[in-house]
């Protein structure tokens, strides 16, 4: 990414005339907004934090409510977990065909990508729809209150993710793969693996530890 | 459409309350006419509702501070004219639903409304300009952090005309701030009031953070940054790790209130202590982010004003790192009788008392700065020395209550109450205020009136001992906090004392506004045209008073920790430099306000149910977010010829200056 970053730089300043090249104390280079956006990761993973924390500390109080165990269908589950891999597989093809600098390949990654991310979407939902349908919604017990909202709150990320996905595909359309569209493509492509990161937890510590 | 929300909804019936929604529509509607008679819309919206000047933002803040003091005191005296009142048979003047709901206020609008405003625009203000840096690292963020602020300020003015406010307390301790015992909008207001501010707090941390590890002037490694700088790094970094954990625990509260989740409920297997130990978690680190600021005003105030430099620079950095860290170990402390046992108790408890020990070696730093400098008794100064003693006293009544036996005994009495507000008035408070008038001629140009300043402080002062030496007393007999109605005639004359101080404490802040009204018109008198009004030793004073919108037209080179007074010494400040070049700044943006705008839209939906109104907001935010990365015109280059004019002004003021002198 150092690479990419410092042909960026010159790239802008290059736009601008080489004469601000030596003294631009005021400019961004994208390493700022990259860091800013590590530290905003971080503060989200904090969130996350808090909502495995409760989820640990109120996964035994199932109350007269169906428990993990009764309700996880672990195949399925493993289905998500596959295509949200893959979806991480598929937007490294994009940032492997950014660095190269092919715009059209870029964006038929990302279209990729977004078609597997939409597809894991419409896994959670049908999986949330059923658990509600059985009687085992978020109001029945703590256990599930906890459950409903960490994986959901990783599917709200994951829908987000997907509404900037698309906003990138016209953005590389339409600026080509200037400075600033890889600088948010960089940022895109820590967000989804973040993402990837944080669902490797909820399947280890709520669907594997819960189906147990 | 309209969800819960009817015209039964505005308190016909309570007179206080409608009397002071009118004097505050009439007041607004005269601001309003006032502006639109002078014709200064335009001015508004181009020099400072879509600005991203640090400066600017940072005058906002202190002028939202400055709002919602008068709303947070006038609270804080209803609340002492009651208690001064109800004593046996009489019943006070406020019905008790109303008081809840006015301590309630009292504390999130002093906390989130007051005094974060107050730090954030301190460290707006100064940080750039102490990093050499020219403004921070996302302009638009920051406008945007700011607006939010102001939204949740907004939303919680309005609870008080539409609907209610939570009756609480300021950290909303479920069962009962759940649907079941606070069934109306109020907690839904503190809710969403704290969420859309609690988002800008954190987007200012993330701002921060990069502007100080990215943006120093070269040559300025991490212990050659001035104090402030260190301490802000710290409280920033503290703002990015706990107000996350604000954000999930009032999202999981508002799931039990909106969703019929089980979090903290007392049914299905909720707890209530989860809540209580993850508020906590932000809200203990929470008091340090607002106090290092203040530290850090009061290390660069006091080696100004001794003339001397700060004592012990690299041990007050290190202090200040440790109480970063340690801030993280004491959250239980606020309720060491939930029953987690004599260890646990044991170890918050030491935890807490080791914490003293940095903010011990800071005060003795402090002192060893003043021995035998040449100290001008400033008004700056005074608030410096005020706070000394009153703060010192409040960290001895804070290591008291560290005992878990202490606390089991004084834990929810007054003798609480007056200790933090004995470290947030006599740290925070007076911290600000000291920083406020040691910074206003770098954003304005001109200083504060001297005389009005220190009646200011004295009226604080003793109005502050006045106010909080009968609570502690009364917490030594017994009187817990939040009591509407009492029957004990013995705590009556300590209650009558404490309604005396804060009627002085409502002098001081009388007096700060005289100070404004008089500075501003005496301006062309107090006018600083040299940019270094107090002799200071940083960076921020070797530029123009006010601060060009570029701050220095040269990136300052960085060779020594006092850079200013090196160069002041050395016969290099105020010396034109020629052979300016173009400065690259960020455009204004209306994007900031317009977002804030859709957030209280979509806040206020979301309080009252009117889902289709909030879809739309969030619908609204997220679309003008998108449209605005689709802006490639965000900055552009102030000519060399521009930067040329404005520092040979500069310069012809402070030769003039020196004439005069």
């Amino acid at each position: 990414m150092s690479t990419a970053l410092a042909t960026n730089t010159s790239a802008h300043a290059g736009a601008h005339g080489g004469a601000h090249h030596a003294h631009d104390h005021g400019h961004d280079d994208g390493s700022r907004t990259v860091l800013g956006f590590w530290l905003y990761l971080m503060s989200d993973c904090l969130i996350f934090s808090c909502l495995f924390a409760t989820f640990a500390v109120l996964a035994g109080n199932v109350a007269d409510a169906p428990t993990g165990k009764q309700l996880f269908d672990l195949p399925y589950v493993a289905g998500e977990t596959v295509l949200l891999l893959v979806s991480s597989f598929t937007f490294g093809l994009a940032m492997l065909n950014m660095h190269a600098g092919r715009q059209a390949q870029v964006i038929a990654w990302l279209g990729v990508t977004f078609l597997v991310g939409a597809g894991f979407i419409g896994m959670e939902v049908h999986e949330f729809a059923n658990l509600i349908g059985e009687g085992a919604g978020p109001g029945r017990s703590a256990f599930l209150s906890a459950y409903f909202t960490l994986v959901g709150t990783h599917g709200l990320h994951v829908t987000a993710g997907l509404l900037w996905l698309a906003v990138m595909m016209h953005q590389t359309a339409k600026f080509g793969l200037d400075g600033i569209v890889r600088r948010r493509l960089s940022c895109l492509s820590l967000f989804w693996h973040f993402l990837d990161l944080i669902w490797i937890c909820v399947f280890t510590f709520v669907y594997l530890r819960g189906a147990l | 459409m309209f969800g819960k929300l009817t015209l039964a909804a505005i308190p016909w019936d309570e007179p206080i309350i409608m009397g002071t929604g009118a004097v505050v529509a009439l007041g607004g509607l005269a601001l309003l006419g006032l502006i639109t008679y002078f014709g200064k819309w335009r001015y508004l919206w181009d020099e400072w509702i879509t600005s991203v000047d640090h400066k600017k933002i940072g005058a906002m803040y202190f002028i939202l501070g400055l709002v919602m003091l008068l709303r947070g005191f006038a609270d804080a005296i209803m609340m002492r004219a009651q208690q001064a009142i109800a004593n046996n048979d009489a019943a006070g003047y406020l019905p008790p639903h109303h008081y809840d709901q006015i301590f309630t206020a009292h504390g999130v609008i002093m906390i989130f409304f007051v005094a974060t405003p107050f730090i954030l625009g301190l460290m707006n203000v100064v940080v750039p300009l102490q990093l050499g840096a020219r403004d921070v690292a996302f302009p638009f963020v920051n406008s945007l952090g700011f607006w939010l602020s102001v939204a949740g300020a907004v939303l919680v003015m309005l609870s008080m005309f539409v609907g209610d406010f939570a009756a609480t307390g300021w950290v909303a301790y479920p069962p009962l701030s759940e649907l079941g015992y606070s069934p109306s909008v109020g907690v839904d207001y503190y809710i969403w009031s704290l969420q859309i501010s609690g988002l800008g707090t954190t987007l200012a941390g993330v701002n921060f953070i990069v502007t100080i590890l990215r943006m120093r002037a070269p040559g300025m490694n991490l212990m050659k940054m001035p104090v402030f700088v260190w301490t802000s790094l710290i409280t920033n970094i503290l703002i990015v790790a706990v107000f996350p954990v604000l954000t999930a625990t009032l999202a999981m509260l508002t799931a039990d209130r909106y969703l019929g989740m089980h979090f903290f409920t007392n049914e299905l297997g909720g707890n209530a202590m989860m809540y209580i130990n993850l508020i906590w978690v932000w809200g203990h680190p929470e008091v340090y982010i607002l106090i290092l600021p203040a530290f850090g005003a009061f290390s660069e105030i006091i080696a100004t004003f001794s003339r001397k430099p700060l004592f012990g620079y690299t041990s007050m950095v290190y202090a200040t790192s440790s109480i970063g860290i340690l801030s993280f170990f004491v959250w239980l402390h606020h309720f060491f009788t939930m029953g987690s046992g004599a260890n646990v108790n044991a170890f918050f408890g030491i935890m807490t008392s080791i914490i003293s020990i940095p903010t011990g070696v800071k005060l003795f730093n402090w002192l060893f700065t003043m021995y035998r400098g040449r100290v001008r008794f400033h008004s700056a100064t005074l608030w410096t020395i005020g706070f000394m003693v009153t703060f010192a006293v409040g960290g001895m009544t804070g290591v008291l209550l560290a005992v878990p036996g202490a606390d089991f005994v004084l834990h929810n009495s007054l003798f609480l109450v007056a200790h933090f507000h004995n470290v947030i008035i006599g740290g925070v408070v007076f911290g600000c205020l000291a920083g406020m008038t040691f910074w206003f001629p770098k954003v304005f140009g001109f200083t504060l009136d001297e005389f009005w300043g220190k009646v200011a402080f004295w009226c604080w002062l003793i109005g502050y001992w006045l106010a909080f030496t009968p609570l502690y007393i009364l917490g030594f007999k017994g009187m817990t906090r939040r009591m509407n109605h009492y029957d004990v005639p013995g705590w009556h004359p300590y209650l009558v004392v404490a309604l005396v101080g804060a009627c002085i404490i409502g002098a001081g802040i009388l007096a700060l506004l005289i100070q404004l009204v008089v500075s501003i018109r005496d301006r062309e008198k107090n006018r600083d045209l040299t940019g270094d009004p107090w002799n200071a030793r940083s960076l921020e004073w070797s530029t123009a008073s006010p601060a060009p919108f570029y701050n220095f037209a040269h990136v300052p080179t960085i060779t020594s920790l006092e850079q200013h007074w090196t160069d002041k010494e050395t016969g290099r400040a105020g010396v034109q430099v020629m052979g300016y070049e173009d400065i690259h700044m960020p455009r204004n943006t209306a994007a900031g306000a317009v977002i804030a705008a859709f957030g209280l839209v979509m806040s206020f939906a979301l309080i009252w149910h009117m889902w289709g109104i909030a879809l739309f907001g969030l619908a609204a935010m997220v679309a003008t977010f998108i449209q605005r990365s689709y802006d490639r015109d965000v900055d552009y280059y102030v000519p060399a010829s521009e930067v040329a004019r404005i520092e040979s002004a500069r310069y012809a003021l402070l030769k003039q200056s020196e004439k005069v002198a």
